[in-house]
């Protein structure tokens, strides 16, 4: 583990560790660091695509809840609305929400399952240093699972790159 | 990336000559300083002005309750609302804490999708408001019902009949759009919460407060495999949340517009709503934060800049009021409906609500033009006052559309005057309690000010600025 002085060292200290090959590895900020995704190396986050299935789910579950109740199961003829296919302009409001409501559903199920958390225990807490990423520290992490961690080599490495502290964290 | 290079020689746009803005955190303040000061409003002892209007709002509060109690022991008939004039102080009341929750998701949505970044140190207060206030809103519908344990009647389940709601009412329209409302604006807080609740674990020594920060932070590392995902979660809570914020006042406004009654039929109810929204829940955003900036030292973080471009939505969105204030009286003078121009012509002139009329069209048409002069934007006591004239003429304005077009129907035989009872003006004064009493406590118990926003608009800290160690240096010299 490394801590280093600004975003811009631990941007450039990145963009080389994604060079160098690292797989298993994360720098943990106060805040998301701009561009930073593309100095890691990695690509777009998909959890827009599981919002939009629950944004389907949503507007689906809907219309159902509506046509059925209102057209099929028990027709209520009130304010003079026709009780059939053609009901769907006064069924759009209660559509519009409840696509809505999946969604932000979708988003927050989905974020929790993408990021994996909750996960109250991790080895990095036991490390002071570690915790300065909440207040103003730029900590990077690369870790001993990795195929490329070599103990020395990669603790030599994080030094080249400009990091003012290195650290062990027993894992 | 192309940018990448060049970005190290030329110059940040943010600093360009002509175009340079002002920073939007003042003095030079470091990150650390930043992490101290939100979170020391936490950790510290609060002051006695904390307590001072902490224990009225509770005493109020309890009004509340007492009111809602004596209210379902007894019955409806306890509130002044009664033939024609079904719809009083309940619904008024409803309407006017659901507008000012508009504001809250107009800055953390809607000005994020339009990357403004001034939005981050008032977002989170605002956000709050948002909740508080619709839980305030959420009271006045759910009692009007008559029979509060019927409620879930509400809900879509059938009855012992067997039949369901009536999904072609804007009724229950609105219970689906302010329900949607509540609880996407507490995904979106919690969400936007979870990254300082972790600096306030980390920073919390022992005991129920390291437990409970460390609980609800999720165990959140701040790691940029948790960021890319937590940032497109954000994008798209405020995608969905833009559209939902406008939809929610809209459907509101269809409680009215969609029936027939001359002053409510009107199609112009859903953008004059909405802007309405806006416009008092800024100043209420105002009203509130002003107070706080001063009191707790965050003169840096909210700065005049903020003031400043919360008078002009305030004058904007004031206008926007105004003009449909006009139109609403041009259409029926220019429509050939005789009853929608009586309705007007009784709520200007002749009627026994005029009075009513005229406040709202002060506090909300005239008062807010003085925004226009710079010198009243960056004068905090004339803002505070006139935002003040915005919440009162905003409730006004709830009032001059609700009893009054109700109170002079079509059959004359029918007209009546309504004013409301003790019950419905001690419960009013309640939801204040209420909601001052759960704002206190947020300022209390949760940072007031996303603190991970706000490092993230520090200029040295987007990795392409170009002279961040000049920055940096000149922050620990100011440190």
């Amino acid at each position: 583990m490394a801590e280093f002085g600004s975003a811009s060292e631990l941007y450039h200290a990145a963009e080389k560790v994604r060079d160098a090959g690292f797989r298993r590895w994360d720098v943990h900020t106060p805040y998301p660091v701009h561009g930073i995704d593309h100095a890691m190396g990695l690509g777009k986050s998909w959890l827009s695509a599981v919002v939009l299935v629950g944004g389907i789910c949503g507007s689906s579950l809907a219309l159902f809840l509506q046509f059925f109740t209102q057209v099929s199961l028990y027709p209520t003829v009130v304010q003079d609305k026709p009780v059939n296919l053609f009901t769907i302009p006064a069924f759009f409001p209660v559509t519009f929400e409840l696509t809505i409501l999946l969604s932000a559903f979708a988003v927050v199920f989905g974020l929790f399952t993408f990021i994996m958390l909750p996960r109250w225990n991790h080895p990095l807490f036991n490390s002071p240093l570690f915790l300065k990423f909440s207040d103003d520290g730029f900590i990077m992490v690369i870790e001993a699972r990795d195929p490329k961690f070599k103990k020395d080599k990669t603790k030599e490495f994080l030094g080249e790159l400009g990091a003012g502290t290195v650290e062990e964290v027993a894992y | 990336m192309a940018d990448t290079n060049t970005a190290e020689t030329s110059v940040h746009p943010s600093e360009a000559e002509g175009v340079a803005r002002e920073p939007l955190v003042l003095n030079n303040r470091s990150m650390g300083w930043i992490t101290n000061r939100i979170c020391g409003i936490v950790e510290n002892r609060q002051p006695l002005i904390w307590w001072v209007l902490f224990v009225p709002s509770v005493a109020l509060f309890g009004c509340l309750l007492f009111t809602l109690v004596y209210l379902v022991s007894t019955g409806v008939g306890v509130w002044g609302n009664n033939q024609p004039v079904a719809w009083g102080w309940a619904i008024v009341n409803f309407v006017f804490w659901i507008g000012i929750g508009h504001a809250g998701t107009l800055i953390s949505a809607i000005l994020f999708l339009t990357r403004q970044k001034w939005r981050t140190s008032v977002n989170r207060a605002s956000e709050a408001m948002t909740l508080f206030a619709v839980m305030c809103a959420g009271i006045f519908p759910g009692f009007h019902v008559g029979r509060f344990w019927m409620v879930w009647f509400l809900a879509p389940v059938p009855n012992a009949n067997g039949i369901w709601q009536n999904f072609k009412s804007p009724l229950l329209w609105d219970v689906f759009a302010v329900s949607t409302y509540f609880t996407v604006s507490v995904i979106f807080w919690y969400i936007g919460l979870i990254p300082d609740l972790a600096t306030l674990r980390d920073r919390a020594k022992k005991g129920l407060a390291k437990f409970l920060y460390g609980f609800f932070a999720l165990g959140w590392r701040g790691g940029n495999r948790q960021w890319r995902h937590y940032e497109m979660a954000y994008l798209l809570l405020a995608a969905l949340s833009t559209p939902l914020v406008l939809s929610v006042h809209s459907v509101v406004s269809f409680d009215f517009a969609t029936s027939v009654v001359p002053g409510w039929h009107t199609t112009i109810f859903p953008p004059y709503f909405v802007a309405g929204a806006i416009f008092g829940g800024f100043a209420m955003v105002l009203t509130l934060m002003l107070p706080v900036r001063k009191l707790y030292g965050l003169e840096d973080l909210i700065t005049a800049k903020h003031v400043d471009n919360m008078a002009k939505i305030i004058l904007l969105t004031g206008t926007i009021v105004g003009y449909a204030y006009i139109m609403e009286l041009f259409i029926s003078y220019y429509g050939a409906n005789k009853f929608e121009a009586d309705a007007f012509h009784l709520r200007i002139l002749s009627g026994p609500y005029t009075w009513a009329y005229y406040c709202m069209f002060f506090c909300n048409v005239i008062a807010p033009q003085v925004f226009w002069f710079k010198w009243c934007r960056a004068n905090f006591w004339v803002v505070f006052i006139i935002c003040n004239f915005v919440n009162a003429g905003m409730w006004f304005e709830r009032f001059v559309i609700i009893p009054t077009s109700i109170a002079r129907d079509f059959l004359p035989g029918q007209w009546g005057y309504y004013s409301p009872s003790w019950v419905e003006k001690l419960m009013f004064l309640g939801t204040f309690g209420m909601f001052m009493m759960l704002f206190l406590l947020f300022i209390r118990f949760l940072p007031v000010i996303a603190a991970s926003e706000v490092k993230g608009v520090l200029p040295e800290n987007d990795p392409h600025y170009p002279d961040w160690k000049k920055l940096r240096e000149k922050r620990r010299s100011a440190a």
